[in-house]
């Protein structure tokens, strides 16, 4: 397909497709008509067994009590110290039965994080990552386009929901409503035969045709979801980083009980949180990168940005950083050091993007 | 896609047109391609003095930040002002789109760099990597 290629933790990923006019374009495509991607790379463990609903409320700090059979949830690990381990998505595949899906550049250490955390309960922990090979259909036409390719209903697969059905006409294919790009769309799992991983992506291809698909790499995947403030594990989320901090208490259930990481949150919530993350856009010239120092009016330092870039379809330059709580107000300007230019900034509410709620 | 015969390169991707005592800078229709869209210039003031082989400035994509090297010595004379707002037109034209133009200190200096047949080859040898 004439990707650029590059090394993403140990995984060669296409950063963009030149041939279809590269990142802007595969970011415009997702947010106006659907784009797909190949995050094969992601990880999925299945937890299963009598006690795996209590292996997995004790190993992640969302609620996964209560979750229906084919309901997702946004959940995370947590060290014993309130940091991340690793963020994650609950899949209830049934009565004893979970699957968490997870990102690419942590699966040798989530898994034995799940393996060695959950010896204590009754249940089987399986690592399933290279059983699947797993496309994402992201954009408004997304569910138009993946309807031509399955028998599942998809118009009753409400958000972060997932079904089976058959896709391309393999069976029993997982369909989750689920994604990285702050749109809707869905995120499908095939058999990781060389064969078939190949006939679905061009069958995906061909179906969104008419609606202007186009292949995404990670550019486009990174950008995307910096615009919906969604967290990147090393830059929003880390092992030094703690929940209140990067601003995912909404995903966080201290009521539930017991769980890894919880009397360390109680503790730092109890000695006051000390920074936070926010939003910032770029005022003068210059565009906050990845790593970039954070500093206050006088140009003393004060954080440091943890993802930014220029926004495709905000068009505006945009990132995300951590600073003192007294510099978090929305409004206030801050400096981030641009190479050897210090470049104003303000913060901003975020997400940066919301898509728009459908009409009725 | 063909490099003008009467520019010079340097190994960095950038070309030189003189014109006499003054010189005139860009990138290669190659960088542009490697960077992707532009959405960023950085160019030194008129009057900034320039040193053969540093760094004058930047070119940055939507993923990545790349330094402009100074194919030649001298002082800046000419900034490109419209990329402040257009840095994509970098991309429509790299051959004819100058990003600075200079005084030049030594115009033998343009001796040491590479001939549009000699740029040619080297971009097809990194290619082939």
């Amino acid at each position: 397909m004439g990707a650029k290629m590059v090394d993403f933790n140990g995984w060669d990923m296409p950063v963009e497709y030149p041939s279809v006019g590269g990142l802007m374009k595969e970011h415009i495509a997702v947010r106006t008509s659907v784009g797909v991607f190949d995050v094969s790379h992601m990880g999925d463990i299945r937890i299963s067994g009598p006690q795996a609903l209590e292996a997995v409320q004790h190993i992640t700090m969302n609620d996964a009590a209560g979750m229906g059979i084919g309901q997702c949830r946004y959940s995370a690990m947590l060290y014993p110290e309130g940091t991340f381990v690793d963020d994650v998505i609950v899949h209830r595949l049934g009565e004893e039965d979970y699957m968490l899906v997870i990102n690419a550049g942590t699966r040798e250490k989530d898994v034995s994080w799940v393996t060695d955390n959950t010896r204590q309960f009754n249940c089987k922990v399986e690592n399933l990552s290279d059983n699947y090979t797993q496309i994402a259909i992201q954009g408004p036409k997304g569910v138009d386009t993946l309807q031509k390719l399955t028998d599942a209903d998809l118009s009753k697969v409400k958000f972060y929901w997932f079904t089976h059905g058959t896709v391309c006409g393999l069976k029993s294919i997982l369909i989750a409503r689920t994604g990285y790009t702050a749109e809707d769309g869905f995120e499908i799992y095939v058999p990781t035969d060389e064969e078939t991983s190949a006939r679905v992506w061009n069958e995906v291809l061909a179906a969104g045709k008419e609606f202007g698909i186009i292949p995404c790499g990670l550019g486009a995947r990174n950008t995307l979801r910096l615009e919906g403030k969604l967290p990147l594990y090393g830059h929003e989320i880390s092992d030094s980083i703690n929940v209140w901090e990067a601003g995912l208490e909404r995903f966080l259930k201290m009521e539930k009980g017991e769980f890894l990481g919880r009397d360390a949150l109680q503790r730092a919530q109890e000695n006051g949180i000390k920074r936070t993350l926010v939003g910032l856009e770029s005022i003068d010239r210059g565009i906050p990168r990845d790593g970039y120092q954070v500093m206050d009016l006088d140009c003393k330092e004060i954080g440091y940005v943890t993802s930014g870039s220029y926004a495709p379809f905000l068009k505006k330059n945009i990132a995300l950083a951590y600073v003192p709580i007294e510099q978090s107000e929305i409004g206030h300007e801050l400096n981030v050091q641009c190479r050897s230019t210090p470049v104003k900034c303000k913060v901003v509410p975020t997400p940066f993007y919301k898509r728009p709620k459908k009409q009725a | 896609m063909a490099y003008p015969a009467d520019y010079k390169y340097t190994k960095e991707h950038e070309w030189l047109k003189i014109d006499g005592s003054t010189g005139s800078v860009g990138i290669t229709d190659y960088a542009q391609n490697s960077l992707g869209d532009i959405v960023f210039v950085e160019l030194p003031k008129v009057g900034t003095e320039i040193t053969a082989g540093k760094t004058f400035g930047s070119v940055e994509s939507v993923k990545a930040v790349s330094d402009l090297f100074a194919p030649v010595s001298g002082t800046v004379s000419e900034v490109n002002e419209a990329l402040n707002t257009a840095p994509e037109q970098v991309n429509k034209d790299a051959n004819t789109t100058w990003m600075i133009k200079l005084k030049l200190k030594d115009a033998g200096e343009a001796g040491q760099l590479l001939s549009a047949a000699d740029y040619e080859k080297f971009i097809a040898e990194e290619g082939a990597h």
